[in-house]
């Protein structure tokens, strides 16, 4: 017997009034993540990405269909499954500390100092406990993040374009250091970006969505094991793969 | 050894303040005024006061209806604002009376305020108090209404109910706004003691201007008066700003020279 999918996604369909007009934005996607997935969502600027992002997060609702998380249909926001947003979502009047046990407030002072402390360590941020945000580089701005919401000991994390805002040796080493936190911690991602080589390195699945109204085009799956070798021709072929799905040459 | 800024923070002002003094002295002796006092004369007029008591009681006199008048601001204009910013309804509701009362300066509410309040402490209290309540109300609402939205909805996915929210997002997010309008409030309260003291009591640095001028022209009096208020203003507003360089605000005042 297979296990239920963590994520279920039947029939989703967004439309936004704007004055006069509709705008149609997602048309009946359906997807499943399983548990422990790690799903790409790969889409051109504008296709609706970060919509459905919101909309599975329980901050948005759908025009029709529905979202499913552990069989149970997704009413609102919900500390087990956090949204990480690129790095600007940390409190800028909170320290390191103060950020990672932000949504720690239901817990004991001796176990939320413990917890500060493992997830400050996990994500590298040793040493800065006591800093403030605008002290920080983007890249330990968005280590913050993923602590804070790792904090909370969620099981599926939203990531939307979490290092689009980052130089690309940061870029870089941010995606190694979520795949081994990710090893560390085993939960259900989604991460919506639209850089393709992102999504060959990090994802299980690859969901490629068409331009807007947002259909899933297709979903390619990424058969590599970690670490991932970005010269191989394995590697190549499913780049290439998913530029000519994006609808983009292979030349510049 | 000084640094740089040392200097500038500190010579530089002082040698500024010296060279006004200066030139203050030397015009009164080559336009040889005999109403206009000199900055000896002026110092001499100060330990006058000094020596009658009268420096420290007026001056305390006016810095307490000025904490009474913010104080009162503070307390009803914080919450005022912060649930204005909040509910967009209220705001809609209250707004166009609190713009349209925010232009009226304080002193034109003087003389319902001698009506309602004879010539007591209480007239005063409430001129400092309708000078600071709309500054810092303004402010307060802005400051929520600007809150990022990506902070509300990351409050709200930690499972924090509304009023946790409003504590522990709302409130450190628009702080700095709100500093800044608490500032600017206090400003406004200093300027509205010294008027309303000229003419709704009979204590206070407004009262010891218009006093020295009535009885026997003292303009040594008056210009010492003037300096004095001055002189506390500066204070005042050293203070506010030292509020504006805690850590939890610093991120607010970026991109602003100190
Ligand atoms: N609240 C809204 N009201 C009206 N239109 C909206 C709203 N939110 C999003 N849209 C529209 O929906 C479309 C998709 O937006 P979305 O932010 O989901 O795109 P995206 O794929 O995340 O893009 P990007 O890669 O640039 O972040 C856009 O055309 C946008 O203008
Ligand atoms: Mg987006």
């Amino acid at each position: 017997m297979t296990p239920p999918p963590k994520v279920s996604i039947r029939g989703l369909s967004m439309r936004f009034p704007t004055d006069g007009s509709v705008i149609e934005v997602l048309s009946s996607i359906d997807l499943e993540v399983k548990d422990g997935e790690l799903v790409c969502i790969l889409g051109p600027s504008g296709c609706g990405k970060s919509t459905l992002l919101n909309i599975v997060g329980g901050f948005l609702k759908a025009t029709s269909g529905a979202v499913l998380i552990d069989e149970q249909e997704v009413a609102g926001p919900d500390p087990r499954r956090i949204f990480v947003f690129q790095e600007r979502g940390v409190f800028p009047w909170l320290t390191v500390e103060g950020n990672v046990g932000f949504g720690l407030f239901r817990l004991g002072a001796a176990e939320r100092a413990e917890r500060i402390a493992y997830y400050v360590k996990l994500v590298g941020l040793s040493g800065f406990e006591n800093a403030y945000p605008q002290e920080l580089s983007g890249g330990m701005k968005q280590r913050l993040e993923v602590a804070r919401a790792l904090a909370v000991n969620p099981d599926v994390l939203f990531l939307d374009e979490p290092f689009g805002a980052l130089d690309s040796i940061t870029r870089l080493v941010m995606r190694s250091e979520l795949l081994r936190i990710r090893r560390a911690e085993k939960k259900t991602i989604l991460f919506v970006t639209h850089d393709i080589d992102e999504s060959v390195q990090l994802a299980d699945r690859v969901v490629v969505m068409s331009t807007r109204p947002a259909t899933i085009r297709r979903i390619v799956e990424i058969d590599m094991s970690h670490p991932r070798d970005l010269s191989s021709p394995r590697y190549i072929a499913l780049r290439d793969l998913l530029l000519g799905e994006i609808g983009l040459a292979h030349k510049i | 050894m000084p640094t740089r800024s040392d200097v500038e923070r500190v010579l530089l002002p002082l040698g500024t303040a010296a060279l006004a003094i200066v030139a203050w002295s030397l015009a009164v002796r080559l336009t040889h005024t005999t109403v206009f006092p000199s900055p000896l004369k002026v110092a001499a007029g100060l330990r006058e006061l000094a020596a009658r008591g009268v420096l420290w009681r007026y001056t305390g006199d006016s810095l307490r209806r000025v904490a009474t008048g913010y104080s009162l601001a503070l307390v009803l204009g914080v919450p005022a604002g912060l649930a204005l910013g909040w509910i967009p309804a209220l705001a809609s509701a209250f707004n166009p009376v609190i713009q349209m009362a925010r232009p009226i300066s304080p002193l034109a509410w003087m003389p319902l305020a001698i009506l309602w309040f004879g010539v007591s402490e209480a007239a005063p209290d409430l001129l400092i108090f309708l000078g600071a309540f709309f500054p810092i109300v303004v402010a307060s609402m802005n400051g929520v209404r600007s809150v990022p939205a990506m902070y509300l909805q990351a409050g709200r996915n930690f499972g924090l109910s509304t009023p946790r929210l409003l504590a522990r997002v709302v409130f450190p997010a628009a702080l700095p706004q709100i500093l800044v309008g608490l500032r600017i409030a206090l400003g406004i309260a200093w300027l509205v003691v010294v008027a309303a003291e000229m003419i709704a009591v009979d204590s206070g640095l407004g009262y010891l201007i218009i006093d020295s001028r009535n009885a026997g022209k003292r303009y040594d009096l008056v210009v010492a008066g003037m300096l004095l208020i001055g002189a506390i203003g500066l204070v005042l507003d050293v203070v506010a700003r030292r509020l504006e360089r805690l850590r939890s605000v610093r991120w607010g005042f970026q991109g602003e020279t100190a």
